[in-house]
């Protein structure tokens, strides 16, 4: 050394004694504690609440098991009927004390949610995540609430204004209805109905209305391609989705999502294993339903900023952003429900609650769309659009004819049901394998050319090098 | 400007005009692309630049050599150390300055490390524009983080560096700086291969970037394409190797080209580039010798009337600074050769005729500066 050492920098020192991120990113793991706690501390308070209304009398004088809450919405209408109210007040007031329920059931998934995804994509990403408001950041979701509801909200020159002002609005009620089928335990749901998988369905398709009027009203270029890429997307993966829906209920021989967790129930089996495409279509094309990554072209930051909601601004935006976190919830607990098993777990359900056991799987599922975020790039719009067209809806169809044979001989066959159903998921998962690899070979489609590392040269020069180098590879 | 009217097509559509910036996510600063878009695919592109102009050839006119340096910092400001290089040794070889040895290996060690730091920032952002959220981007600051410390210890500065002198550099660095790269150069190998587990073998980053931006050789020659873009066309032009300056002759390492010419050839060709940038540093701690780390000039440098072009191989690619002397302190000319502007130039042929995504996709992939830009 030349010259004098001069003294190392505070950061520098720092640097020097702290040299794992990882470790220090990694040391604390309140995104599993916390979810967990919340889930427990609240399920523990649920239960012991109704345990201590039941005990009391308070609820009809009868003695309930705490686990079998029957469909909570008609005890009430039933028991205001008996109190002499007028039925249309009384289904009103069920209705309204259902929505209420609704509505702080996926307000307190989001903001847990918001929260969660936060921090643990900050997880993945090597940094802290919002730490700073209330004890592991849990306020963060309130504080940006609270900043959404006080932002001025604009409204651009040349919008259709009373069609700006919709969509947050019409947005909202399909990511609340949809809740309605989910059945939370044995007889515990808003309502029951027996068309449930088709109503699943049906309430799913309506929020594509409020983004393309969010996308037109705007007068703005990147909302209206926003909104025309979402609803291309949503119009093509819909096949998908009822399509391997259709599967589950042809082996369910039922629509009501009660049943079909009941079936899963009988055969100690989930779906997910009888039908391993059908889950991965479900998945998939749900992301593709939500605008979440891998296929959140409808929203697609690096390309047309904000997508549909680009001229929203405010609580307006923060709806949007609501939605798109509680519909995420949503196919969480569609998901959940049809391909893994519900609120069973294979006999744990008798010992705990069944809406914990489905909150649990909901959280699991969320966590894979989180990962997924924390992951993976995007999709193009025509690359998506061609794995629906011609990967994944004539794979459904095909595996929709295999199920009706094994559905069939499944419900006439005289054999014990381990050996029907254990034989489908032999036949199923070595169908799907083969399948997969057949088709995505008929289609042309072979990653591994593609990865090729770049030549390394020692020379230099022109035209003449790049054409000896290209020669010689 | 060609229309989409097709009389066999019921729905007709009609071109319409979409301008992606001066604010937008994937414009890497202040630079507007006023495209004419038909649906998803573009039709035509006008890239609109001069946002972040600061006029610096001009007022680099009314300053001093030395007192230059630090424009060439906020130039291209995520590459200082290489335009403080660049137009250092533009000076030195107008002025007849003499190096040190040791300065020389310094600078090989700085340029180097801004090279992997730069490198990280473009991959990182290119991946953000496919899509990933930001992800690769934050795996990939994280050892830029490391080399910005390393910076801060050695000059003060993390970004804005100012830290090569004419005749030499401004510090030595304190004790604590080898052991701190010595690590660093240990474990960068693993973290390189991280990103590329991350990023490489990914299925949808191959489905977005392979085929698409395509340039050929001949095409990337006739625009004056340089640096990682120029290489990616699989054309091995490598100043480093074609003009050695410092002390590259003495250095050992390999320089990779491209298959196909597109963008994920660009993003591999830059991923090497840092693993090669490693082992130059790591034979140039191993060669550093004892001495001085600058000579002496005079605070007001007057060189002989004359003019000179003296170029590097920065992150981006050749950066030239063109100086004309008329004997005074002050340059009666300074001009920058700022790679970004002209690799920009070949955005147009990429991009027309395409979708969106892949527009955005293939400007990511040239790592544009609006910095350098501008200027």
């Amino acid at each position: 050394m030349s010259t004098a050492p001069r003294p190392a920098t505070p950061m520098a020192r720092q640097i020097l004694e702290h040299r794992s991120l990882l470790q220090r990113a990694y040391a604390l793991p309140g995104e599993v504690f916390f979810p967990l706690l919340f889930v427990l501390l609240g399920g523990l308070a649920a239960t012991v609440g109704i345990g201590f209304l039941v005990v009391a009398g308070y609820l009809d004088g009868r003695w309930y098991d705490i686990r079998d809450l029957g469909n909570g919405t008609s005890h009430f209408r039933y028991w205001a009927q008996q109190q002499g109210l007028p039925p249309s007040v009384a289904y009103l007031t069920t209705a309204l004390l259902g929505g209420i329920g609704i509505l702080s059931l996926v307000g307190g998934w989001l903001v847990i949610g918001s929260w969660v995804e936060r921090r643990l994509i900050a997880k993945f990403q090597i940094r802290q995540g919002p730490n700073r408001n209330g004890l592991f950041g849990l306020l963060q979701p309130i504080a940006d609430a609270l900043k959404l509801i006080q932002k001025e909200v604009l409204i651009p020159v040349g919008a259709d204004r009373l069609l700006f002002f919709l969509p947050p609005i019409l947005i909202f009620l399909p990511a609340m209805l949809g809740w309605a089928p989910i059945p939370w335990a044995a007889k515990m749901s808003y309502v029951d109905m027996n068309v449930g998988v088709v109503y699943a369905i049906a309430i799913s398709s309506l929020g594509v209305l409020a983004v393309f009027l969010a996308g037109w009203s705007s007068n703005n270029h990147y909302a209206l391609l926003g909104a025309m890429r979402t609803v291309a997307m949503m119009v093509s993966y819909e096949i998908p989705i009822s399509l391997s829906l259709l599967g589950v209920v042809l082996f369910t021989g039922s629509l009501q999502l009660s049943q079909i967790v009941v079936w899963q129930q009988t055969y100690h089996i989930w779906m997910v294993i009888l039908l391993p495409f059908a889950a991965f279509a479900f998945l998939f094309a749900s992301t593709a339903e939500i605008n979440r990554t891998p296929n959140d072209i409808g929203e697609a930051e690096s390309e047309i900023v904000a997508g549909f909601h680009t001229e929203y601004s405010g609580m307006k935006a923060g709806l949007f952003l609501a939605v798109e976190l509680g519909n995420a919830i949503l196919v969480g607990a569609m998901m959940s429900t049809v391909f893994f098993g519900g609120y069973s777990f294979f006999g744990l359900e008798t010992w705990i609650p069944g809406y914990l056991i489905l909150a649990t799987k909901i959280g699991a599922v969320y966590f894979v769309f989180v990962w997924l975020r924390g992951t993976l790039p995007r999709f193009r719009l025509d690359q998506l659009m061609s794995f629906a067209w011609k990967f994944l809806i004539p794979l459904s169809i095909i595996q929709l004819l295999v199920v009706s044979v094994e559905s069939l001989v499944i419900a006439q066959s005289d054999l014990p049901g381990l050996a029907t159903v254990g034989g489908s998921v032999v036949v199923n998962l070595v169908l799907t394998y083969f399948g997969v690899r057949a088709w995505a070979n008929a289609i042309g489609y072979a990653p591994n050319e593609m990865a090729s590392p770049p030549i390394m040269t020692n020379g230099v020069g022109g035209l003449r090098a790049a054409e000896q180098i290209r020669a010689g590879r | 400007m060609t229309t989409s009217h097709n009389p066999t097509n019921a729905a007709a559509t009609e071109p319409y005009v979409l301008n992606i910036g001066p604010q937008h996510p994937s414009t890497h600063g202040v630079f507007r692309l006023r495209v004419v878009m038909d649906g998803e695919v573009i039709r035509d592109l006008d890239m609109i630049v001069g946002y972040l102009h600061r006029s610096m050839e001009k007022l680099a006119e009314e300053r001093t050599y030395t007192q230059n340096i630090p424009f060439t910092d906020r130039a291209d400001y995520l590459a200082a150390m290489s335009n403080n290089l660049g137009v250092c040794l533009a000076v030195e070889r107008l002025a007849g300055v003499e190096v040190p040895e040791r300065a020389s290996y310094l600078r090989v060690i700085f340029a180097e490390l801004q090279r992997i730091a730069s490198h990280a920032m473009a991959n990182g952002t290119l991946v953000s524009d496919a899509g990933a959220w930001q992800t690769p981007l934050l795996y990939m600051f994280r050892e830029r983080e490391k080399i910005l410390d390393l910076f801060e210890m050695t000059c003060g500065a993390r970004l804005t560096t100012n830290y090569m002198r004419i005749g030499g550099v401004s510090f030595d660095p304190p004790p604590e700086f080898w052991p701190a790269l010595q690590e660093l150069m240990d474990e960068m190998p693993t973290r390189i291969d991280e990103y590329a587990s991350l990023v490489q073998d990914s299925e949808i980053f191959l489905a977005r970037t392979r085929n698409v931006g395509v340039i050929s050789a001949a095409d990337a020659i006739n625009g004056s394409l340089v640096g990682p873009a120029l290489r990616g066309s699989g054309v091995p032009w490598d100043l480093r190797k074609a003009e050695p300056y410092c002390v590259y002759d003495r250095m050992n390492f390999e320089v990779p080209v491209g298959r196909h010419g597109d963008v994920y050839d660009r993003f591999m060709v830059r991923l090497e580039e840092t693993r090669q940038s490693v082992e130059i540093i790591k034979q140039a701690m191993a060669q550093i010798p004892d001495g001085p780390h600058k000579t002496d000039i005079p605070l007001a440098l007057r060189p002989p009337v004359g003019e000179v072009y003296g170029r590097v191989e920065g992150p981006r690619g050749e950066l030239g600074f063109y100086l004309v002397s008329d004997g005074t302190p002050a340059p009666y000319r300074f001009h920058i050769r700022a790679p970004s502007l002209i690799n920009l130039s070949l955005l147009r042929e990429m991009a027309v005729g395409v979708s969106l995504p892949d527009a955005v996709v293939a400007l990511g992939s040239l790592d544009i500066v609006v910095g350098d830009i501008d200027r």
